[in-house]
């Protein structure tokens, strides 16, 4: 402790001559491109929050609203557009990925510095020209997210530039990707083997590898569409001899991945948050650490269940069932192997934890309801309908979307050096708990009756679940914005947190609170297991 | 056996049912074992924890069980999926036109109509097309649907066991209007569904071909 006060950290301390906003635009500290990520990504989540609340109540009653159908059809399109491509897959690899990766393995910082800080101005620039796209002539993009062709050839709207956008923002992932294996592979702390390290790497360097592998494909399709739209040349669109289902192959080739880029991250935050509170080892390392790596490989192979009823050969449509019902196997191993931690633990249920058993229950929702959608005959009653909806967004967002709440809760001292009200946090994850199912579940009933999703006007037999939708999204955005405001509070005013206020045996946690620019100060030598709990004793004294 | 419009409807439903009580017996399972340990292993009850790395057997049983699980619901849902493709002899064929923002149909006899009229124990073949951007024929009651595809030809099969009126919705997102590309299916007996389709000029004897 008497040493945190000499060493300056990497607030105070730049990697250039410069100071103020220069330093930080200029940086090359995976610390300060991490928080840089933080402040672009969760304006756009507030950005898509907004939309979405903006969406729910349009839905609050049949026939027009606040809206008409052209700015509705525009908004769900921007809200998937902003919420995938600029919050979710980004979200927890570019932020905590880079604050926390490299000090995990005991490094100084990621492998290519200067190319991790080029990542972000791809990222700023890919999410400029989102922005731009909405302000030109031609309008916002209606396409829906998908971009299904033909509509996509057909819309009148700023489709190619919005998809350039795309296709820019995919090289900041493709980048941030490389970075990370290259990271991986090279910095590791002496002593630090592949089973030493924490399951947050090990996530987070199985989701590298479906960014770099799985990303190409988008940027390849996205050429294709902006080719066919600009030249007229027949690739997709049927009118030109060419085959909108394979548009659809070739967009779910990346954006079924997609999603495990998304969660996988999730999962190895999961695989942090329980031991520390649990205070002992974490059940089946190994096994978790494999179904990662499982689930980034066999996650490449289901991609077609988006297809079911899209006019696909019937041999297709069997065997993408079957494999899809495969993929769901580690996501299981994965939660028992979690339970399992909990027992015969020492388990303090602080606001991270909640955080993650409210995680578990969410996510195990959207995890089963994804066995109904992989079953064929269920699957062609549902696709297309809120069913879908309900589902991805409790995988989404009841999954990745909590995580992202509960890595913030349980870094948020590591990283800003200052503590938040508990109480406020425990009362922010039974708040949030309410909003999201009243939000969310409606949803799964409306689509079993035949609700289609994308519609801006709906029969009147949904009102009622409508309407319990829209209340739902006012109970969770109000939580959302309640939990920035004692965040935003804690970072002025927050008590001062120590090197370790939760417990926690990781690297980070043997650290100050910031971290020093360097972050250690000579690179540490590794002789413990990740989730060893005999060290605390011995931190004590560090 | 069965209350639904069609056999189709009871089977989805059966397949839905399957799926979802043992996903609820999972779900309750994992969140009640959570909670119990959350207050069993307390910190605040003083016990030491004890690290346990991993059981074998334990790792094997939660695989296992969850494979065999998970095949039967896949068997389920193909089986049911595979009726679909049962297609009724002698099937009742109308042709389907998507276009922004509505469906069209067109019957043997030429007649056209912007509602779905079928009469009731036929099997019905709607043979698919669409005019412009992709579109899907979704009849919920019945639990199907088909996307509708520009240059291709898509066929869904039905055949309904109960008189009345059922909504069709559009579930491909298509455009502008894509929330009001409704319309319905009337199921009739047999004898209102030929005087309906039976109408001046148009001969007997080719409506009696295709019973």
């Amino acid at each position: 402790m008497a040493n945190e006060i000499a060493v300056k950290n990497f607030y105070q301390q730049s990697t250039n001559k410069h100071t103020g906003i220069l330093s930080w635009l200029l940086t090359k500290d995976h610390k300060r491109i991490g928080l840089m990520y933080m402040m672009a990504i969760m304006s756009f989540f507030v950005v898509g929050m907004i939309i979405g609340l903006l969406m729910r109540l349009e839905l609050i009653a049949p026939g027009r609203t606040i809206m008409n159908a052209q700015t509705y059809n525009t908004l769900f399109t921007l809200h998937g557009v902003i919420m995938i491509f600029l919050f979710i897959i980004p979200g927890l690899p570019a932020i905590f990925g880079n604050f926390f990766l490299p000090i995990q393995i005991g490094a100084a910082d990621v492998a290519f510095p200067r190319l991790n800080l080029l990542s972000w101005y791809i990222y700023m620039i890919g999410a400029t020209l989102v922005i731009v796209s909405l302000f030109l002539p031609g309008g916002p993009i209606d396409t829906g997210w998908t971009f299904y062709i033909p509509y996509s050839i057909r819309s009148t709207t700023n489709v190619s530039m919005a998809l350039f956008a795309a296709f820019v923002l995919g090289f900041s992932s493709i980048l941030t990707g490389i970075n990370f294996i290259t990271t991986v592979h090279r910095l590791r702390a002496p002593g630090m083997g592949f089973f030493k390290m924490p399951l947050f790497v090990w996530a987070t360097y199985a989701t590298a590898w479906i960014q770099i592998i799985a990303t190409p494909v988008i940027a390849i399709t996205i050429l294709l569409v902006i080719i066919e739209r600009a030249f007229g040349v027949g690739i997709f669109d049927p009118a030109l001899g060419g085959d909108p289902i394979l548009f659809q192959h070739m967009f779910w080739i990346y954006s079924h991945p997609a999603v495990y880029i998304m969660i996988l991250p999730a999962m190895g935050v999961v695989s942090e948050i329980i031991p520390t509170f649990s205070r002992r080892t974490i059940f089946g390392y190994k096994q978790i650490a494999y179904s990662s790596l499982a689930i980034a490989f066999i996650g490449y192979l289901v991609w077609a269940h988006h297809m079911f009823s899209s006019g696909m050969s019937d041999t297709a449509r069997w065997i993408f069932s079957l494999l899809t019902f495969i993929v769901a196997l580690p996501s299981g191993v994965k939660i028992f192997n979690w339970v399992a931690t909990m027992y015969k633990g020492s388990i303090d249920p602080q606001p991270p934890f909640l955080w993650v058993m409210n995680f578990i229950f969410l996510f195990s929702i959207g995890g089963l309801t994804g066995l109904v959608l992989g079953s064929l005959a269920t699957d062609i009653h549902l696709t297309d309908t809120y069913f879908v909806v309900a589902h991805f967004h409790y995988v989404m967002f009841g999954g990745t979307g909590t995580i992202f709440f509960a890595a913030l809760h349980y870094w948020f001292p590591k990283m800003f050096g200052r503590m938040y009200n508990m109480k406020f946090a425990r009362i922010a994850v039974v708040l949030y708990f309410i909003g999201f199912n009243m939000l969310y579940f409606p949803k799964f009933i409306m689509g079993y009756m035949g609700m289609p999703r994308r519609y801006y006007d709906y029969l009147p037999q949904f009102t009622p679940y409508q309407r319990i939708s829209t209340i739902g999204s006012w109970i969770l955005v109000g939580t959302i914005f309640f939990i920035f405001g004692y965040l935003i509070h804690a970072l002025r005013k927050g008590k001062k947190a120590t090197s370790n206020p939760w417990g926690g045996v990781t690297m980070e946690w043997h650290i100050p609170s910031p971290p020093p620019l360097e972050n250690f100060k000579t690179i540490p030598t590794v002789t413990h297991e990740p989730y060893d709990f005999s060290q605390l004793k011995e931190m004590k004294n560090e | 056996m069965g209350f639904g419009p069609t056999t189709h409807t009871d089977s989805v439903d059966f397949v839905m049912l399957y799926i979802v009580a043992i996903s609820v017996v999972l779900l309750l399972g994992i969140t009640a074992t959570m909670i119990y340990f959350v207050f069993k292993f307390n910190r605040k009850k003083g016990h030491a924890p004890v690290d346990i790395h991993g059981n074998i057997l334990l790792e094997v049983v939660w695989i296992v069980i969850p494979t065999l699980l998970v095949l039967s619901m896949f068997y389920f849902g193909y089986s049911s999926f595979r009726e679909l493709r049962d297609i009724p002899a002698n099937p009742y064929t109308v042709k389907v036109t998507a276009r922004m923002w509505q469906f069209s149909f067109e019957y043997k006899n030429g007649k056209k109509a912007d509602t779905l009229y079928v009469p009731v124990n036929t099997g019905i073949d709607l043979e698919m097309q669409s005019m412009d951007v992709n579109h899907a024929f979704y009849i919920p009651a019945f639990r199907i649907k088909e996307d509708i595809l520009y240059g291709k030809t898509t066929h869904l099969y039905f055949t309904p066991k109960i008189v009345g009126d059922y909504d069709v919705a559009c579930a491909e997102y298509c455009g502008l209007n894509h929330s009001a590309m409704y319309t319905k299916v009337k199921v009739l007996p047999d004898s209102s569904f030929y005087k309906w389709l039976e109408r001046p000029g148009v001969p007997l004897t080719k409506i009696q071909t295709n019973n």
